[in-house]
């Protein structure tokens, strides 16, 4: 099942697809575009720990020059900095190169503490889509990638769903492509991550506890390029959807879609 | 995870050599390599949930590592959302303070993100208690004192940060939204004292009785 978290008419909802429609659980059925989108995560009382992973394909680790990882390259992200499908993700004025990161991300399911590889997928919830936007100009060598390349507001779109493990036999055999403005920028594929979703669960897992509802973004493969105020960014992967995303220009208020228009009008 | 009388679903951000003193002391590193420049902004890292451990409780140290490392540390609790904000304005978005104790696995290099070393299970001693902006008065007189099993082991000049509180906040709001409930550590010490397991490590803020005192003590952690 596709679960969805959004704003409409008033409230937040939970919600899961339906017949290409959403069903929100007080039986209210709506269109996907007649919602705001929020990240398909239930809040938590605690910060969630949203890990992410640097140079996790082999090929895009070349593609930044650097050979591959002997471990896992990982940084951790604010919860601020999530935002849901269909929103706008702000390029700061003045910089040179801001790119997208098609990534999968696992969400945790049940508290893992020494998990073992073999039994890492008993620990999965489900999966959803990461866009893990990098400004590249601010990256300095210091706890590299520093945050202010990686936790700006508006810089990790995520959704459109949250999909059950159980709809995802195998989450190492999936394919993933980003396009830009229609025109395919990146594909690539799940199977060719250096450090597959069990590792990382063991790996992580041996050394601090993961909690239902924590993130795990995996990495993204090669073809990342600059993204302008106005570009639609789509990130989908195989089985679990597209997450659409827009540039915008900081300070600006997002323009209002011509069905936002069209029902505003007198 | 505990859930501390303190903290609650706010980020908690540390960052990077603020001490003079330890800038300093890697001035001639800092432009070789891997880093080959000084940074520029703050450089922050996150203690997770998981890290959080209430004053009073144990923590435990993994097999592998002898001795942990003590990053006593004043932290700000945010309080009014704080995004590029003034310096001359930030201190207002501070809701309080609370004393915190950063544990970090010694580690030589900063050169990629210290997940490994510093988001142990525990690792981050919070509390006892938040105290209002006005017990605390200027946060740059505070001086925090660490001891080890009662030795006094460490001062702490929070007067002596190339960022005081106020610049630290408008410098990261400047590019990340400090949220209700977020907590900025103003930054830790230079030579940070090690600690084992069967030790008890206690800091306090000398003459500010409102923070209290914040006690943990260390045991091996269970085979």
């Amino acid at each position: 099942m596709k679960h969805a978290r959004i704003a409409y008419d008033g409230a937040i909802h939970d919600a899961t697809e339906q017949d290409g429609q959403l069903h929100l659980a007080d039986g209210r059925t709506v269109d996907f575009d007649a919602v705001v989108w929020l990240p398909p995560l239930a809040p938590l009382p605690w910060p969630r720990t949203v890990l992410a992973l640097g140079l996790n394909y082999a090929d895009h680790a070349k593609e930044l020059a650097f050979k591959a990882p002997e471990e896992p390259l990982v940084f951790i992200k604010g919860e601020g900095s999530l935002i849901g499908h269909r929103a706008h993700t702000v390029r700061p004025t003045g910089v040179d190169y801001m790119h997208y990161e098609c990534e999968l991300a696992v969400v945790i399911g049940r508290t893992a503490k020494k998990v073992r590889r073999e039994d890492a997928y008993d620990f999965i919830a489900g999966y959803t889509v990461a866009n893990d936007y990098a400004i590249r100009d601010y990256l300095e060598n210091w706890y590299r990638p520093n945050l202010r390349v990686k936790n700006r507001d508006t810089c990790t779109p995520l959704g459109p769903w949250l999909v059950d493990a159980a709809d995802i036999p195998n989450p190492m055999n999936l394919a993933l492509q980003t396009t830009v403005n229609g025109q395919v920028t990146q594909s690539g594929h799940t199977r060719d991550m250096i450090f597959d979703v069990p590792f990382l669960i063991e790996y992580f897992s041996s050394f601090m506890t993961l909690h239902p509802g924590d993130l795990i973004l995996t990495g993204t493969p090669d073809g990342v390029v600059d993204c302008r105020p106005g570009d639609v960014i789509v990130t989908e992967i195989e089985g679990l959807g597209a997450l659409v995303n827009t540039i915008a220009a900081p300070a600006l208020t997002p323009p209002l879609s011509r069905r936002e228009k069209e029902k505003a009008a007198p | 995870m505990t859930i501390t009388p303190v903290l609650s679903a706010g980020t908690v951000y540390g960052v990077l050599l603020n001490s003079k003193e330890e800038w300093n002391a890697w001035a001639a590193q800092m432009t070789e390599p891997p880093y080959k420049a000084p940074p520029k902004a703050p450089v922050l890292y996150i203690k997770t949930a998981n890290t959080w451990s209430a004053c009073g409780s144990a923590i435990a140290v993994p097999a592998q590592a002898p001795q942990v490392e003590i990053g006593a540390s004043l932290a700000l609790v945010i309080g009014a959302p704080a995004h590029r904000v003034n310096a001359t304005q930030a201190l207002k978005h501070v809701a309080g303070y609370v004393l915190v104790n950063d544990l970090s696995l010694p580690h030589a290099s900063f050169y990629r993100p210290p997940v490994k070393y510093k988001n142990l299970d525990g690792f981050l001693g919070i509390g006892p208690k938040l105290a209002a902006p006005a017990e605390v008065g200027d946060p740059a007189a505070v001086r925090l004192v660490v001891r080890v099993d009662g030795a006094l082991r460490q001062t702490v000049d929070c007067g002596q940060m190339l960022r005081p509180a106020a610049q630290l906040i408008a410098d990261v709001s400047e590019f990340m939204t400090l949220r209700r409930g977020d907590v900025l550590l103003l930054g830790l010490g230079a030579h940070r004292p090690l600690a084992r397991p069967g030790q008890r490590i206690e800091i306090r803020a000398h003459g500010i009785p409102a923070l209290g005192t914040l006690s943990n003590s260390l045991i091996a952690e269970a085979a």
